[in-house]
């Protein structure tokens, strides 16, 4: 090959210039970075991606088929193992389902500890995924460990209240299993006071890190049009500049009475996806100091019937702002104990449909990166 | 040179501390060894694998017991930590990476549905227990295990390393008499695996005579 016609930067180089054919690889299932048993079937031409194929279904748990043979309340701690690292948010979607059916009222109190146990889910969702992105980008262990050193530190909380870490199981249909345990929201104060300090410290680390920046920016760019053909939600959605965030939007809960804002991202791409989280994260601490500083007494589960038993025909789709995205759980009923169909909508499987679109284009290392910012979890993806 | 009955050396422990050796069976050297330096196979299936990663992270430590190399690469590891739901469709990937470690090799069935199918066993495709298919050192019940319950398996394994035979004519573990263990990798056809189970490693539990349509 003469000087003229070399590319002019080593890595950039296509197929054509090799007299190579395409390279057609499957990532995953079982590959470090895939974030559970997730595959691609990459078509590459050289390293630049040109087809990707997803294939799921390794983790197919016959979540919606089990759900049919076992009555209403059932059905709820398989919704832990929905999304893995977000019980707790699972729990209130399929609770507020179930309540719009029935037209339970939720009592105040139990309504302030849902909130504050939802956004502290966010809060551990969110760092984790920073720490799963920043090691996809191939700073391997620290941030992970910085990460996993907070998460603990919720999971505490969570494991005092419910008796579990992950699978906590603490919903109930018109309000929550128990009431917080003493001393529990002096520690849960604790907890988020110190929470802004390690943001600070993690933001330090890596917002204006060389190379988080170039490895993310202008990566895997979704705009705002495409965001909203592909059905994309949840934090992935705002990131391309949409403002649509369900705690907003449906006011589901009593999230109308706290004062926060929605992040919005201007670009679209890996590094706007994982800055939305940082700033969620702050967030998310304005509602929890907020939501702790007006807790009521009172009861924390409303009148709600013996058995579950709503009339033939009757049909609900309940939704809620996971850390993903927007979490439904659409229930059709028979007039038997157990429900006739029951459907999740996974936040996390709407939003990988747009993997193909993204990565097309990018090298094999960014595809990678792409499927971190996405924030996939694949109990949910295959249900 | 000759020894006299005089100048022979004096072999008992405290004479060859001092001299800077120590006598040992060669079993406990390598056990010891091995069991404290297990490098797990870094492979996620599902919800335990998240515990599985706040194991190694910095509360609990696994470093302290030797095993934080998480390999990805299944070439390099002695132990495949089998974390969550196995279906079965990632059944025969599960064998063919077990497959694919050399040996000695270690298994530990981590969570309810790695050991039995857990809360999904119910379904029609999830695989009740990945010990159909590959031997399983040591079954860590929970769902999912906490990570304490996950160090003190790996304790329990180190245990089992410990006690094993690795010379002579007492091999208990069979890696070290048969080389390398390769099970046949089922396949998914229609609606189920081919074949159902592996029955050199599994054999279906004996019916209940009491009972008249016992359950699988």
């Amino acid at each position: 090959m003469s000087t003229e016609t070399m590319p002019a930067r080593g890595f950039n180089l296509s197929k054509d210039d090799l007299g190579a054919d395409i390279l057609e690889i499957a990532m995953g299932p079982h590959h470090p970075s895939t974030h559970g048993v997730f595959r691609m079937d990459l078509k590459l031409d050289g390293e630049t991606v040109v087809d990707l194929k997803p294939i799921f279904g390794y983790l197919h748990r016959n979540h919606e088929k089990l759900a049919e043979d076992i009555p209403y309340p059932g059905s709820m701690p398989f919704t832990d193992r929905l999304d893995y690292l977000c019980g707790m948010t699972n729990n209130w979607a399929y609770a507020l389902s179930l309540e719009k059916m029935l037209e339970v009222e939720v009592p105040e109190r139990a309504q302030y500890i849902r909130i504050i146990c939802a956004e502290l889910t966010r809060l551990v969702n969110h760092c984790l995924l920073i720490g799963f992105f920043i090691n996809d980008l191939g700073a391997l262990g620290t941030p992970l460990l910085y990460a996993l050193r907070e998460r603990e530190k919720i999971l505490d909380l969570f494991e005092t209240l419910s008796g579990a870490r992950m699978m906590v199981n603490y919903m109930r249909f018109g309000g929550v299993r128990c009431d917080l345990p003493d001393g529990w929201l002096e520690e849960c104060k604790r907890i988020v006071d110190k929470f802004p300090a390690f943001l600070d410290e993690y933001e330090t680390l890596l917002n204006e890190n060389e190379i988080v920046i170039t490895r993310s920016q202008n990566v895997g760019v979704l705009t705002a049009e495409e965001a909203t053909n592909f059905s994309i939600t949840g934090p992935m959605l705002r990131a391309s500049g949409v403002n649509y965030d369900l705690r907003k939007v449906d006011k589901y809960g009593i999230y109308d009475r706290f004062d926060f804002k929605v992040p919005l991202g201007a670009h679209g791409d890996c590094y706007d996806r994982f800055m939305i989280r940082m700033l969620e994260m702050r967030e998310s601490i304005k509602i929890l100091n907020q939501a702790m500083k007006d807790l009521p007494d009172g009861d924390i589960i409303g009148k709600v019937p013996r058995v579950f038993k709503p009339a033939a025909g009757t049909e609900v789709y309940g939704r809620i702002e996971s850390p993903k995205g927007e979490l439904g759980f659409y229930l059709v009923a028979d007039g038997s104990t157990n429900p006739y169909r029951f459907k999740v909508r996974p936040p996390s499987f709407i939003n990988l449909t747009a993997l193909r679109h993204m990565c097309i284009g990018h090298k094999v290392a960014d595809a990678v990166i792409i499927l971190g910012s996405i924030d996939i979890v694949l109990g949910e993806v295959d249900r | 040179m000759s020894f006299t009955q005089e100048e022979e050396i004096d072999l008992s422990p405290e004479s060859t501390a001092k001299a800077g050796v120590i006598l040992s069976s060669l079993d406990w050297i390598y056990n010891w060894s091995q069991s404290n330096s297990v490098w797990p196979l870094q492979f996620g299936l599902a919800c335990c694998a998240i515990e599985m990663i706040g194991t190694a992270g910095s509360r609990h430590d696994i470093a302290r017991f030797g095993a934080e190399v998480f390999r990805p690469s299944p070439r390099q590891s002695d132990l495949m930590l089998v974390s969550g739901t196995v279906t079965k469709k990632m059944a025969p990937q599960v064998v063919r990476i077990y497959n694919q470690m050399p040996e000695p090799k270690y298994v530990i069935a981590m969570g309810a549905c790695a050991i039995s199918g857990g809360p999904f066993k119910q379904g029609y495709n999830v695989l009740k227990g990945i010990d159909r298919y590959i031997p399983v050192d040591v079954y860590l019940p929970g769902c999912p295990p906490r990570p304490e319950a996950l160090l003190h398996a790996l304790m329990t394994l180190q245990k089992k390393i410990k006690n094993q035979k690795t010379l002579g004519k007492n091999i208990t573990n069979p890696a070290y008499k048969e080389g390398r263990r390769i099970y046949p990798v089922p396949v998914l056809s229609g609606d189920d695996l081919d074949p159902p189970y592996n029955p050199e490693v599994w054999t279906p539990p004996a019916k209940n005579p009491n009972v008249e349509d016992g359950c699988e």
